[in-house]
């Protein structure tokens, strides 16, 4: 394994769950960047290129998460994108991302339900950047 | 077996007539439905043409291509989407650039189907659509009876409860594991914020029984004779020692005016609403000033804050349940978001209405008007 550190974009409105999240991440030996707002996530998209994202789906509007997809995947096509939401169990509303058109739709890589453990979220990642 | 009329608007005859000949003989099931769906097959080369078969034969599902010779296809979507046509709308084009395709979407197109595509994607595509078009009407049916509403509240209100839990649970898995050392003091701001949201719960279950009893108890023997004098002082009692905290001032305009027959519930929560917004979204050393005035026909309790106001995209959701303005100003204040959701009920249950006016920066006037001689006929039922 290679000594480089990598970076990952986290982005969501709870600032409690953005903050266990980037501690855990810190801890595993990743650089975070942390905010708490698409239009923050934004910015800092057009100023650095993150190794990953992981983008929570609700934030400023519904299709936070949605638009921050297709704006990275824009500028940088190979950087994996994670989207993370609570919300589908609540809602009824189910996408995953194993069929064709749910992956022309979301412009993600892999789809989390919140609430995952830190050491699994930990290996999804490492999973996605092949290390 | 029902059929549903698709309307195809390309240039391109081989794709229209490719269209016709694939859905012919196509026909699509679902558990759910009770019948079959086929599908009869209109056509159009441009958008102009297209909008007049819109207006005429009322479609139920719309394949457009973007690119065509006059309007384009995006525009004959937005006219779709003007006239509230019920109509599912499939974009028949590559993601032939990425504002096209946001564009689109939020006008309402629920798919792209690329161009050139083989009789299984079409097909593909719409059973999908049919599928959505079918829910669609049923959750419009659902809608108009009201049930669909609060399926959407109860699920963004076990949202709004679980984020409060998930947070005081992670720091406590934190606390737990020693993640970060030993000694208690680590810990000061994990605590102080799991507190915190603790608070912030609890405040959204004090706002929840509120709600529930604006929505669901409504009774006419609690009508009485209520002093809005009275109510509005015990409002800045009830905030006082928040808005000692931030050093707000009050300034009190209160006209003798004649009682208002109502429930004293009702303009407890209104009061105590805008007079704690105005002190909770002031700057420190701000003011409040609390207005109630009484003319022929209304009455008018308004309450004006010198706070952080409000740009006019933040000030058209305000109303909404759950809807919480989310910027740097509003950071680190704490509310359910359902608040002035509630206020507006209550002040529509008396026939009234409530205005807002606000200038970033500078602060917002919060206005309640309630018509006299509709006092004597609340509605019991929202």
């Amino acid at each position: 394994m290679s000594n480089k550190v990598y970076k990952v974009l986290l982005a969501d409105d709870d600032p409690d769950y953005l903050y266990q999240m980037a501690f855990h991440l810190r801890k595993c030996g990743y650089e975070v960047v942390a905010v708490e707002s698409q239009a923050e996530a934004e910015q800092v998209i057009s100023k650095m290129k993150p190794d990953l994202a992981v983008f929570d789906l609700m934030m400023e509007s519904d299709d936070s998460g949605f638009i921050l997809c297709y704006k990275l995947k824009r500028r940088y096509p190979e950087v994996p994108v994670i989207l993370a939401t609570a919300v589908a169990r609540e809602t009824g509303i189910t996408f995953g991302l194993n069929s064709g058109q749910d992956r022309d739709w979301i412009r993600a890589d892999l789809y989390l339900e919140k609430g995952i453990r830190p050491e699994q979220l930990d290996l999804e990642i490492k999973k996605l950047l092949k290390i | 077996m029902a059929q549903l009329k698709v309307l195809v608007v390309d240039d391109e005859p081989g794709i229209r007539s490719g269209v016709a000949r694939i859905l012919r003989s196509f026909h699509v099931t679902y558990p759910f439905m009770d019948e079959n769906y086929t599908y009869e097959v209109l056509e159009a080369a441009t958008g102009e043409e297209g909008i007049e078969i819109i207006d005429r034969e009322k479609p139920d599902i719309l394949l457009l291509d973007n690119k065509l010779p006059g309007i384009q296809g995006v525009e004959v979507l937005e006219y779709v989407k003007k006239k509230n046509y019920d109509i599912v709308v499939a974009m028949i084009t590559s993601y032939a650039s990425l504002d096209v395709a946001l564009k689109a979407h939020d006008d309402g197109a629920i798919d792209f189907i690329p161009k050139p595509f083989t009789p299984q994607e079409l097909k593909a595509s719409i059973e999908q659509i049919t599928k959505q078009q079918y829910l669609r009407r049923i959750t419009h049916k659902l809608k108009v009876e009201g049930k669909k509403v609060r399926f959407q509240f109860l699920s963004v209100l076990s949202h709004e409860l679980k984020a409060p839990l998930n947070a005081v649970e992670g720091y406590l898995q934190m606390m737990q594991e020693r993640q970060m050392g030993d000694s208690i003091s680590e810990y000061s701001s994990a605590i102080d914020r799991s507190l915190q949201r603790i608070e912030g719960m609890r405040n959204l279950i004090m706002d929840l029984l509120d709600f529930t009893k604006v929505s669901f108890e409504r009774q006419v023997e609690k009508l009485q004779d209520v002093d809005m004098k009275e109510l509005a002082s015990l409002a800045v009692v009830t905030v006082s020692p928040y808005a000692i905290h931030k050093d707000i001032h009050f300034i009190k305009n209160i006209k003798a005016c004649e009682k208002i027959w109502a429930d004293p519930n009702d303009f407890e929560i209104i009061l105590n609403n805008l007079v704690s917004n105005a002190v909770k979204y002031n700057r420190t050393g701000g003011t409040v000033t609390i207005t109630v005035d009484c003319k022929d026909d209304e009455f008018i309790i308004s309450v004006e804050d010198t706070g952080i106001g409000m740009n006019p995209d933040e000030r058209a959701m305000l109303f909404e349940e759950f809807s919480r303005i989310k910027n740097d100003k509003t950071r680190n204040i704490g509310g359910s978001g359902l608040g002035l959701s509630i206020v507006k009920k209550v002040v529509e249950l008396y026939h009234g209405v409530i205005n807002v006016e606000s200038i970033p920066d500078k602060g917002s006037v919060f206005t309640v008007i309630i018509p006299r001689i509709q006092v004597t006929n609340i509605k019991t039922e929202l």
